[in-house]
């Protein structure tokens, strides 16, 4: 047993920011890692690195809706959907040139961004579009999709440029 | 589609209060912000603390003050515990929503008195941090990663919007024009100015063709709503305002899952007026369409431009406003650029659009914008604008039956709710 009235908490030199007074604004810091999984969208992801898109088909015989960003199960009969690859040439369905961006990617800036439609696939898939300046873009433009060696396990993996000879 | 199977009982505005919008309010936290719009809409109306059965909280991030459970913290300020209430949230669209739960809560007969109170503290972090918490509103297995930037997802919607029908940046800016130059005369905006298309097309490119002035800023705000069964808005209220009706639809979370179908029309609207358009695509909005589909039919609308006389709707960009004139039929597919190249949603137009100054000049402090928009309707059906603003340039003349919209995300919640004046 412990009764101590002479107890006295450890000081540090551990101090606060100060931005202001009055009113008082300090800095408060946070951060943290998540252990985020895939779950469902795993083979998209590892198949990346084998230079495949894979979106996803709906197995209803009756529907057959066919996704370019894959989804476990169908938006428009709610059955489950198969792996189905997509071929690695598509078109710029609408596009932008980002010049500010959100503090993770502002260092990527400016960066295009597209939403790409494939042939006989009923949605899209957005992508970074590299190998071009803005005033080359144009919606119905032919591109190809290239791939990351060195994986990060992110949407990213997979880009695209123009489809033109090289 | 099924419409509002059973519509519980009428439901009127008696009251509402707002904050000044501001980039920063250090000097109050949002526990007193939402106060003081408490306190201007109860002392408006008369009303104790005693008067109110129960509440609604409407924010929007928590990432934003890596504060939990913001909404009994100011629910416990305003003094309203142990008394019902619940956090709504919904994106952009949570005031929207949370006006419409109170809506429900009044509806269902649970509650005679409703306070609906909005709040977001967006300060706390710099900008492009804050656009980072924006940005976690969309797939983070597959968009965020890619984009990671709500003006990029929708820069390339007004893309394909001027790709299928021919608008132009142009009519983009005039909204922005319009929008904060109505501003001037709102005391409570965040942005006014005086501007010109040239001054919107040579500010900072954001995202192509997004400028600096085609998209909304970050705010400090609150807006409170007060809402009450018939026999209790009369009781309190020589100038009640009535809802008429409700209306909400969603979409896909991604961008990339929206269909290429058919549009679902309106009232006015015929087949042939779409033989070739796939719809919605990313050009449109399929929730706000649902959405103004389902309060038109719940208030007996068939011909929206000549049956409502003011819009306060969702701005956070130029386009999304041209956008939206279309998903509610104020004007048929195509024809947005049009619509405001012939000034019909400016202040003295057919029907007025955003009068306050829309998002883009009064701020977008998200959990209070979808109320602000209802107060700001309030005041105008009540004619007490010049009352509120201290100023009557703003005041709608002929304003009888009013429409707000919120909208969230890349349009996955939208909220259409129709407002009446009663005299
Ligand atoms: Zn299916």
């Amino acid at each position: 047993m412990t009764l101590n009235p002479n107890a006295k908490m450890e000081e540090t030199q551990k101090g606060t920011e100060v931005y202001n007074v009055d009113p008082l604004i300090v800095k408060s810091h946070y951060e943290i890692d998540y252990i985020h999984s895939y779950a469902q969208d795993s083979e998209f992801f590892r198949a990346l690195g084998k230079k495949k898109i894979m979106g996803s088909k709906c197995k209803n015989k009756d529907c057959g809706y066919v996704y370019a960003t894959p989804r476990g199960h169908c938006m428009m009969c709610g059955s489950e959907t198969e792996w189905h690859e997509l071929p690695n040439h598509g078109k710029i369905h609408a596009f932008t040139t980002c010049y500010f961006g959100s503090e993770e990617f502002l260092p990527e800036t400016p960066f295009h961004l597209v939403m790409v439609e494939f042939e006989g696939v009923n949605s899209l898939f957005m992508a970074r579009l590299i190998g071009a300046d803005e005033e080359d873009l144009h919606i119905g433009m032919p591109i190809r999709a290239k791939f990351r060696r060195n994986l990060r396990f992110s949407p990213t993996d997979v880009y695209f440029v123009p489809d033109v000879p090289k | 589609m099924i419409y509002m199977k059973h519509k519980g009982k009428d439901v009127y505005m008696v009251s509402g209060g707002v904050t000044k919008f501001a980039k920063a309010t250090p000097d109050m936290d949002f526990r007193l912000r939402v106060k003081k719009a408490f306190d201007y809409s109860l002392n408006d109306a008369n009303l104790t603390l005693h008067d109110i059965d129960g509440s609604v909280a409407s924010y929007f991030a928590d990432h934003f003050q890596r504060q939990l459970m913001s909404g009994i913290m100011a629910q416990d300020y305003l003094g309203l515990t142990p008394k019902p209430s619940k956090r709504v949230e919904g994106g952009g669209a949570t005031g929207g929503l949370a006006f419409q739960t109170g809506f429900e809560e009044v509806a269902s007969g649970r509650m005679d008195v409703c306070a609906v109170y909005g709040f977001e503290t967006m300060s706390h972090v710099n900008t492009w941090k804050g656009n980072e918490f924006i940005a976690l509103a969309s797939d983070t297995n597959f968009d965020y990663p890619v984009g990671g930037f709500y003006t990029g997802y929708y820069a390339m919607m007004a893309n394909r919007h001027m790709h299928e029908f021919g608008t132009t940046v142009e009519q983009l800016a005039k909204v922005s024009v319009k929008n904060h130059g109505n501003a001037l005369h709102n005391p409570y905006s965040q942005s006014p100015m005086k501007i010109t298309v040239e001054d919107v097309r040579n500010s900072p490119m954001v995202a192509t063709p997004l400028t600096r002035l085609d998209v909304c800023t970050m705010s400090d705000g609150a807006a409170v709503a007060i809402l009450a069964s018939e026999e209790k808005a009369f009781e309190i209220s020589d100038h009640p305002v009535k809802v008429a009706s409700i209306g909400t639809g969603t979409d896909t979370m991604r961008l990339s899952d929206r269909p290429f179908g058919k549009v679902p029309l309106l009232a006015n609207e015929k087949e042939s007026d779409y033989r070739n358009l796939k719809y919605p695509g990313i050009h449109s909005f399929r929730a706000g369409r649902t959405a103004a589909k389902e309060a038109y039919e719940g208030a007996g609308i068939t011909d929206p431009l000549e049956e409502i006389d003011l819009v306060e709707l969702h701005d956070a960009y130029t386009s999304s406003e041209i956008q939206t004139y279309e998903d509610l039929g104020l004007c048929k597919y195509g024809e947005g650029g049009n619509f405001i190249d012939e000034g019909k949603s400016s202040l003295h137009g057919k029907v007025p659009v955003n009068p306050s100054g829309g998002l883009l000049a009064s701020g977008h402090p998200v959990g209070a914008t979808g109320i602000m928009q209802a107060v700001f309707m309030f005041w105008q059906l009540q004619h007490s604008v010049k009352k509120h603003f201290h100023d009557e340039a703003l005041q709608i003349k002929n304003a009888k039956r009013g429409l707000i919209h919120s909208h969230a995300g890349t349009g996955t919640y939208v909220t259409v709710s129709i407002m009446e004046a009663v005299k």
